[in-house]
């Protein structure tokens, strides 16, 4: 079974769910075969087409063939070691470590240390400043202000892959960067000590982070077999963050490998200049730092309102701009000046690098989740909830296609992004926010179009979901996934409970009836940038059915022409050719006439 | 065949050189050497522009329009050097406009053609293209070329004045000129490759544009002028 298949059998589990994404296999050839397969199924079984599908079997049956888990384990990678890249955190010529301090030969860190926090303040005894400075950054406020006025970050905000971390952080906070966050509301904010300077610092890969608290009993899985962690040796062996250190939260980020951002995956800690030409090993080998220069424990590039066109371009030798924009070291004109080049760079004003220079996203191996429908989620075996296999990706590993604590997932490897007119603004939506449940709910909605100079085309990933919803009051909800309750739905699998604790515990008015509403989130494509050979050619999207077919509001050559002036013109040079032809013709005949006259 | 022709013929070879027909270089090197560039380069662009229009896929997109772009260029050189040769050898003269004999011209198109009626036109030193023919060729190069040329131009630099929202919309109107126009030209080559059908013998049509020379009336002044200054020019002298 090739994987166009597994797609396309997964689409029929998870009815509800619009079958327009595109996806790009590495080989033409699997079209072939998924072609020829349904081809077989239409000529076999043409009165069956619906019971011929192994699919929809298993749907009838509730017992699918695949693999089958029991329990709850979620977010494994980030409690597991990591393979350890020694990727380059400066740009020098050398590209080696010029650090000044063997950590492990100070006396500060001789320990022992038995806890996180013991070697916070360790480290806060010579850096006296950092603590200052990272209590103000996002990986530990959890709160976003934009510029629009908007309160945002994971503190409060709904996504459409595990829906809220608020009420949750007992599980989400395993990607805070902090210890002992359970509680937002209440957690102490300015506390340093609780600042976690390891989960971004380790270089040993050994080190992890595990949910703050247990949740149900049927999560204890998640809490087994795990090496306790030498915090003398890991406070020792500190350095600039490498691709493993921010890698082990962001490229799980949505519950798994991939599972949010499409280009951001495992496929990046030791990726191939192929899939990443910036972090290849064999190519610039580079930390996510490099890009994302930061100082001060800030960092460049923000997804909530990331700069969509940067006017500014490079600065001079020896002023590292603080962004995190492509054009921040490659310029605004960044093709050599030769006549394609200059060509090319007429583009750069309305079309993001990031559009030619990543084909499709996903790539390496490790797919990414497209599709997720939570209203499958709750189905259990023996009294217990469990999880299915259903799809190999590139790389040989299983993904899971239906968890009863989440639902049924689809996935998708090599796609080629969606391309939408984009200025760095968006509006989110948040959970108070009101809106029209019979069409598809954007939880992102992106800002800008043609006749906006701000905006490019940029591509993205969107993410389709179907969630709950407040029926009554027409709102996303808070739901209450994660506890050791009867109402935590990670245990008790009860909709009605989990959502109505979720509104009350936040003091959310809540009707008390829910639903299920489609949702779209954005999440723009800026990794997986490959080598300059392998961008798009012209033809992609310079066609009649290229790959912006569907943006509407300018005209573009080679996909757009005038139908008017295109029919008349046709009309007159076949005029023109006919009434020549006839002229010549009627030459002839009468010439002849003459003749035989 | 004619006899008045015949008869014209056998008395300039034969008599002393009079007025009347002569074999006269009427297109000089470089304007043939124009003549046969401009076609080349049109047919590129024609070819490449419907390419790149999505009429046909016979190249990618990238090849044609880097065809089309080094095409489009040197017709622009080409034009220039052409403006400057008109202007500065008043060869602009044999565009002026006149509807003398105009009509004519038209009628023996519409009607005397199929009659097997003779040209109603011939040509002059100064006036090698009839009446109907000059007024064509003025049309198209003051108003299609120039159209086509300042269309051209501003798609191809459409970076340098396109910045933000005026893109949208503008790039539209320049490309609706510049098909609308290449559709009208590639009416005016086939009118024009057709026209060659039309007199005595298609390659007697060709010839001129080849080897330079084609039967012109001359006056005393001119046959004088031509033996004493240019006598390359005149073949039967």
């Amino acid at each position: 079974m090739s994987k166009i298949e597994k797609i396309e059998s997964q689409a029929i589990i998870a009815n509800g769910f619009e079958g327009d994404l595109v996806i790009r296999l590495s080989s033409r050839a699997k079209w072939g075969w998924a072609w020829l397969y349904c081809l077989g199924i239409l000529f076999f079984s043409p009165l069956q087409l619906h019971a011929e599908n192994p699919a929809a079997t298993s749907e009838k049956t509730g017992i699918p063939a695949n693999k089958i888990e029991s329990g709850i384990n979620e977010y494994d990678m980030t409690a597991k070691p990591r393979p350890v890249d020694k990727s380059v955190t400066s740009l020098s010529p050398k590209k080696e470590n010029k650090s000044t301090t063997d950590h492990s030969k100070l006396e500060e860190l001789q320990g022992p240390f038995s806890s996180g926090p013991e070697v916070t303040r360790a480290c806060l005894k010579c850096h006296n400043k950092a603590g200052h400075q990272f209590v103000k950054n996002k990986h530990w406020t959890w709160k976003y202000h934009s510029k629009s006025g908007q309160d945002l970050g994971k503190s409060v905000l709904v996504n459409n892959f595990c829906t809220n971390a608020a009420g949750n952080e007992g599980m989400c906070a395993q990607c805070h960067a902090g210890y002992g966050l359970t509680d937002s509301r209440t957690y102490d904010f300015s506390n340093e000590e609780n600042i976690d300077c390891l989960v971004c610092h380790d270089s040993t890969g050994k080190y992890y982070k595990l949910p703050p608290s247990r949740g149900n009993k049927a999560c204890a899985v998640m809490f087994e077999g795990k090496d306790p962690i030498d915090w003398t040796r890991t406070a020792q062996n500190v350095t600039l963050p490498g691709r493993n250190n921010c890698g082990a939260c962001h490229f799980y980020g949505g519950g798994g490998d991939n599972v949010k951002h499409g280009d951001l995956s495992s496929a990046l800690f030791k990726p191939s200049k192929e899939i990443d030409v910036h972090m290849g090993t064999d190519g610039g080998n580079f930390s996510c730092v490099i890009c994302h220069v930061g100082e001060g424990h800030e960092w460049a590039g923000s997804r909530y309102e990331p700069i969509a066109k940067d006017t500014q371009g490079k600065s001079k030798p020896g002023m590292p701009r603080q962004t995190s924009t492509c054009e921040s070291c490659h310029g605004q004109q960044p093709h050599p000046a030769s006549l394609m080049g200059i060509k090319l760079n007429d583009h750069t004003d309305r079309v993001a690098c990031q559009s030619c220079h990543i084909p499709a996203y996903a790539t390496g191996g490790v797919a990414t989740k497209t599709h997720w429908d939570w209203r499958t989620a709750g189905k259990l075996k023996n009294g217990e909830g469990y999880r299915e296999e259903g799809y190999i990706q590139g790389n040989g590993e299983p993904r899971h296609t239906y968890k009863s604590i989440k639902g049924n997932f689809k996935y998708a490897e090599n796609v080629i992004p969606r391309y939408i007119w984009f200025n760095g603004k968006e509006k989110y939506l948040t959970v108070h926010d009101k809106f029209d449940p019979s069409r598809p709910v954007e939880i992102n909605h992106l800002e800008g179009g043609p006749d906006d100079p701000d905006s490019r085309i940029w591509p993205f990933k969107r993410m389709e979901t179907i969630q709950p919803y407040d029926k009554g009051n027409n709102t996303l909800v808070y739901m209450h996934l994660w506890g050791d309750d009867k109402d935590a739905f990670w245990g008790n699998y009860d909709y009605a409970r989990a959502i109505k604790h979720g509104m009350e515990d936040f003091k959310l008015p809540y009707s008390g009836e829910y639903d299920f509403v489609k949702t779209y989130s954005y999440w723009p494509i800026t990794h997986m940038v490959t080598p300059k050979e392998k961008a798009l050619a012209c033809k992609e999207c310079h066609a009649r059915k290229g790959r912006l077919e569907g943006l509407g509001g300018f005209y573009m050559p080679g996909r757009d022409h005038n139908k008017w002036v295109d029919m008349i013109g046709i009309l007159a040079v076949l005029g023109t050719l006919l009434g020549v032809l006839g002229h010549g013709a009627l030459r002839i005949i009468l010439a002849r006439r003459r003749k035989t006259k | 065949m004619n006899t008045t022709t015949a008869k014209n013929a056998t008395n300039d070879s034969t008599t002393t050189r009079t007025a009347g027909l002569h074999k006269v270089k009427v297109f000089s090197r470089f304007e043939r050497f124009w003549h046969w560039t401009q076609a080349t380069l049109i047919f590129i662009l024609l070819f490449s522009g419907a390419g790149i229009h999505g009429f046909h896929q016979l190249m990618d997109f990238e090849g044609m329009v880097w065809m089309h772009v080094i095409a489009a260029l040197s017709l622009i050189v080409l034009w220039v050097f052409a403006i400057f040769w008109h202007l500065t050898t008043g060869n602009w003269r044999h565009y002026l406009p006149t509807t003398n004999g105009l009509f004519k011209v038209a009628r023996y198109y519409a009607y005397g053609i199929f009659k097997g009626e003779e040209h109603p036109y011939r040509k002059r030193f100064w006036h090698k293209h009839n009446p109907l023919q000059a007024l064509s060729y003025l049309g198209l190069k003051l108003f299609l070329f120039p159209l086509i040329w300042i269309s051209g131009f501003a798609y191809l630099l459409y970076g340098f004045w396109g910045q933000g929202a005026l893109t949208a919309g503008s790039l539209e109107w320049v490309a609706v000129i510049h098909t609308a126009v290449a559709f009208a030209i590639a009416a005016f080559i086939i009118i024009h490759v057709y026209l060659l059908t039309t007199g005595h013998s298609t390659i007697e049509h060709i010839k001129p544009m080849i080897n330079g020379y084609d039967e012109v009336e001359l006056s005393d002044a001119e046959l004088a002028y031509l033996k004493q200054d240019e006598p390359g020019r005149v073949l039967d002298s």
